[in-house]
């Protein structure tokens, strides 16, 4: 059922976001042979999702342009479900494809964050990032009142889009306060490259109602949404949806990463100034080491790239523009920091774990998310604790930092099919 | 529609356009595209292949995640118990 | 600490669980002690198959009589532990292993344990995802399946009710003469001390022989029906049983999730808990060559677990020699979920100095000194 591929590459890197195709495309550039690994039937991760050179994104056509004119090999639709040192397998639909590396960057970009609330589980309730590329994948949204809450950046993209292909957006409810979004805005302001972006989003949305220290209380329906209660001020208000889009800022994808041993620092993973981990010859670029955006992403990618092919001059050059991006990276996390109030969102119904059904009640009895987690079956589903781990960090403040294979649920005869000679040995040196 | 494919969703014909996602037919037929444990009907959560939440059965397979899969046409798209 | 319990219990493992509640129930005041928290050790990798198995004569007393406990008990098992009655299917691959079959239905049969042996084409009908061709199987209806951690947790929520005092998250220091002291601190002093803390046993008695025996599990998605019985292969007791080298066996469960839980490996002298490629290799494709649609089935996880092993594959469960105010449950191996229960019960019978409803010389720590004397 499973046709093998084997192959050897100087530089795989994992994630074909913008921090990885950057890395990939000047590794390449470089001399150097690479393989670029992706998830997802396109490169571009979440941002340029589906763009590929036809994107008005000016840097998106620029990088799809430069990669593909490069010698960079991609695997699309292949996910990365165990890595070695020096090898990694991923699984595509039909085939395993098991790699040797003698560099490896990690590229394993951000997911959004959820959080439990009555009724999240509800039909028609979904991720803000997955309205987004629902519908830019053929979801009809055209008079459909939506209701786009959480936190973050984010919001207001999807907003927008949304508007643009003729929703009706009820509002935008935004959990952190008007200062620090104001704040966040000025500094946005100070960044000459993101103005034009700014004020076209508030062109935009100059309709739709705004509301900041609001959040949800309930999605309300009987079959499918109906309605979103939303707690603004203090004041309680009801509203008539078709969608909630709802997304709380962005974690990064740190599995890979914790997998393989690399050091993480306030919940991002440890790098050096070429990007590189702990680890000699694995680097991380974009998401995983700062939510900071795909500006960023990009500028990291390319100093692991050129690190990794000991290109440390060119590495060089990138660096102050890294660091003015890693300003951003705390004004973004100053700027939508989680109230506490959210964690009072759910009920002790509320499911927590959508896989298993596991409700916030019966994890409160718990010390610590392996305890909940074995006696609840809470994390125990496929998406491997991905939702309810991190809304559980945050209710409960409870950790998770071991992270068993496969990365994500493969094929039995994909796991069985793992060439015995690469065991992984690479855990020591790692400080988790 | 020109560019359009025509896919089996819970019973009934739906026309989405070409490179749509099965979970974006799931949402346009109105269906769900699984039950949870519990028996709750569920749809597509996170739309980029992490929740696990748009598990569906395509041509009789169980367990595939809609969002990550394009709509083909005649495809029979049923719910997922799991 | 102005509390005095009669019985210490260091491990909230599912032997200790099965101790606390069975003490808990003769009104004796209990206190249970765990490092981490319930059943999250070996009780947690576990794959709570339990079955009445054949190695010797005293491991089948053992176990049907701990069976027997644990359908008694069955009806008051909340919805979390997953009991269900399944039944085993032992599976025999070809004519010699079918004469097995035989051999097993006649000596489970004279020791009062109903058994059905099935031919080729019954077995087809039993378990359609089986391979074939197969050369037919046994089927054990009174086996079954349960969730280990969850059935650890009833237990001591039972003992609790009934006054037994738990402490978790509080490491043992050493326990000797009636006296427990906690890495906190903490000191109790008692009549009897149960050491329950499997393979770490050795730790706080020194000298026990229990060696780690490792094991690989792979949990899948749900797939409601695939199976419906726990599907062992009759090579399992030739492999599973080798003292010193690596082996695997087709052992797969059907969870009342509908998941499949996928077994077995066992490994002697492997101390990290790391999965080790090779033998889930091994394993998984000993499974698919039984159930070969196993192999386009989601894994959705992977781990590894420690068995206490003991040489002669039999618990310790008795006092220690060498300091009568300690008990040993400890050594349970591959079958502590099984014969927890009945572990528990032997030590309830030997603090009232009552009989017991099986011998328990074969299971007397002593056993070890005289053995060692000779080894
Ligand atoms: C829904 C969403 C919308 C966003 N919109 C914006 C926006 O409008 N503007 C903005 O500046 N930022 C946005 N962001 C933030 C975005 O993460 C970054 O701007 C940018 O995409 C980061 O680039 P990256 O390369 O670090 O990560 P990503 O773009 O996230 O790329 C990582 C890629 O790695 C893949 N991957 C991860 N693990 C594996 C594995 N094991 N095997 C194979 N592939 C794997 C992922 O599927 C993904 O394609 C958004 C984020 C999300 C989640
Ligand atoms: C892969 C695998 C599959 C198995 N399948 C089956 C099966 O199908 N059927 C079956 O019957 N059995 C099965 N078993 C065997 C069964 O899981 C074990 O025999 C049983 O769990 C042992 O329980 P225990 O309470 O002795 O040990 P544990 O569960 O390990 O409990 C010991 C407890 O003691 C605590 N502890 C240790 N030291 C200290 C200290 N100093 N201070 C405080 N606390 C301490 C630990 O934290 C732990 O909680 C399997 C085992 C494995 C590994
Ligand atoms: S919607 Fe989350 S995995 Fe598809």
């Amino acid at each position: 059922m499973n046709a093998e591929s084997k192959r050897s590459f100087d530089v795989a890197v994992i994630g074909g976001g913008p921090a990885g195709m950057g890395a990939a495309t000047v590794a390449a550039e470089c001399g150097l042979s690479v393989v670029l690994l992706d998830d997802n039937p396109g490169l571009g991760g979440q941002i340029w999702r589906g763009e590929s050179g036809s994107s008005k994104h000016t840097q998106a056509s620029h990088w799809f342009d430069r990669v593909g004119r490069s010698s960079v090999e991609w695997i699309l639709e292949a996910r990365v479900f165990q890595v070695g040192k020096g090898h990694l397998s991923a699984e595509s639909p039909d085939t395993v494809h098991q790699i040797a590396y003698s560099h490896l960057i990690l590229a394993t970009g951000a997911r959004e964050r959820f959080l439990p609330f009555p009724g999240w589980t509800l039909p028609n309730v979904l991720g803000a990032g997955a309205l987004h590329s629902l519908i830019k994948s053929g979801l009809p949204v055209e008079g459909k009142r939506i209701v786009i809450a959480g936190t973050g950046p984010l919001l207001l993209a999807v907003a927008a889009y949304a508007r643009e292909k003729g929703a009706q957006v009820a509002c935008i409810a935004e959990q952190t306060t008007g200062a620090k979004f104001a704040c966040f805005g000025l500094s946005v302001l100070l960044v000459p490259e993101e103005l034009e972006e700014v004020w076209q989003l508030a062109w935009q949305l100059q309709a739709v109602p705004h509301w900041k220290n609001c959040w949800p209380v309930a999605a309300l329906g009987k079959e499918r949404l109906e309605a979103v209660r939303l707690s603004h001020h203090g004041r309680i208000r009801e509203i008539a949806s078709d969608y909630l889009a709802c997304g709380f800022h962005l974690v990064p994808s740190l599995e890979l990463a914790q997998f393989i041993g690399c050091a993480i620092q306030d919940g991002y993973v440890a790098v050096d100034e070429n990007q590189q981990t702990c680890i000699p010859g694995v680097y991380c670029a974009g998401e995983p080491t700062g939510i900071g955006g795909f500006e960023l992403a990009l500028v990291e990618g390319q100093i692991a790239g050129f690190a990794a092919a000991n290109r440390k001059d060119l590495a060089r050059k990138l660096w102050r523009r890294r660091d003015a991006g890693l300003r951003h990276v705390r004004a973004l996390r100053r700027a939508f920091e989680l109230r506490d109030e959210l964690r009072n969102m759910p009920q002790e119904d509320t499911l927590v774990c959508r896989c298993e059904d596991v409700p916030f009640g019966l994890l409160r009895a718990h010390q610590s998310w392996q305890s909940a987690k074995l006696h609840s079956r809470c994390g125990m589903g496929p998406c491997q604790g991905r939702v309810c781990g991190a809304a559980a960090e945050f209710l409960f403040g409870w950790s998770n930092s071991s992270v068993r294979p496969p990365l994500f649920p493969v094929r039995c005869s994909s796991l069985a099919e793992m060439p015995v000679e690469t065991i992984p040995e690479i855990h020591e040196g790692g400080s988790k | 529609m020109p560019d359009s494919i025509v896919v089996w969703v819970a019973g009934k014909n739906v026309e989405v356009p070409k490179g749509a996602t099965v979970a974006a037919a799931v949402f346009v037929a109105g269906a769900f595209c699984r039950t949870s444990p519990s028996g709750q009907p569920r749809t597509p959560f996170c739309g980029m292949g992490i929740c696990f939440e748009c598990r569906t059965v395509i041509n009789g397979e169980p367990h595939r995640r809609s969002c990550q899969v394009l709509c083909e046409p005649g495809m029979v798209i049923t719910p997922d118990e799991c | 600490m102005s509390f005095r319990p009669d019985i210490v219990i260091v491990g909230a493992g599912i032997v200790g669980a099965a101790c606390g509640f069975e003490l808990a129930r003769e009104k004796f005041s209990v206190a249970v002690v765990d490092a981490a928290g319930i059943g999250m050790q070996t009780t947690a990798a576990g794959m709570g198959h339990l079955l009445v198995l054949d190695d010797s004569e005293e491991q089948f007393a053992l176990t049907r009589y701990s069976l027997s406990l644990w359908n008694a008990l069955a009806k008051h098992l909340p919805p979390a532990v997953e009991y269900s009655r399944c039944g085993t299917l032992w599976v025999a691959g070809d004519e010699d292993e079918m004469a097995e079959v035989v051999r097993k239905h006649t000596y489970y049969g004279e020791r009062g344990i109903q058994t059905e042996i099935l031919d080729a084409h019954a077995l087809r009908e039993a378990e359609p995802a089986l391979r074939r061709p197969l050369a037919g199987g046994l089927r054990v209806p009174g086996d079954a399946v349960l969730y280990p951690p969850c059935a650890a947790a009833y237990l001591l929520q039972r003992a609790a009710e009934l006054g037994a005092k738990i402490f978790l998250g509080k490491a043992v220091n050493s326990i000797r003469n009636g006296i427990t002291r906690l890495a906190d601190g903490t000191v109790f002093h008692s009549k009897f001390i149960i050491n329950a803390a499997g393979q770490f046993a050795p730790k706080l008695t020194p000298g026990i022989h229990i060696r780690p025996r490792k094991g690989h599990l792979v949990i899948t998605d749900r797939y409601p029906g695939t199976i419906t019985h726990q599907l062992m292969e009759l090579g399992y007791l030739k492999s599973a049983h080798s003292i010193s080298a690596d082996s695997v066996a087709f052992n797969l469960q059907p969870r009342k999730t509908g998941q499949l839980l996928i077994g077995s490996a066992r490994q002697y002298e492997v101390a990290d808990g790391n999965v080790d490629f090779a033998i889930l290799s091994r394993m998984l494709k000993r499974a698919m060559e039984y159930v070969p649609s196993l192999g386009s089935l989601s894994a959705i996880r992977v781990w590894t677990g420690f068995r206490p092993a003991t040489p002669d594959q039999l618990p310790f469960i008795g006092p220690w020699p060498d300091d009568p105010s300690i008990f040993l449950a400890a050594g349970h191996e591959g079958l502590g979920i099984t014969t927890s229960l009945a572990t528990g019960r032997l030590a309830v019978d030997f603090l009232l100095r009552r009989a017991s409803a099986i011998p328990v010389e074969p299971y007397l720590p002593s056993r070890q000194i005289e053995g060692v004397t000779h080894a």
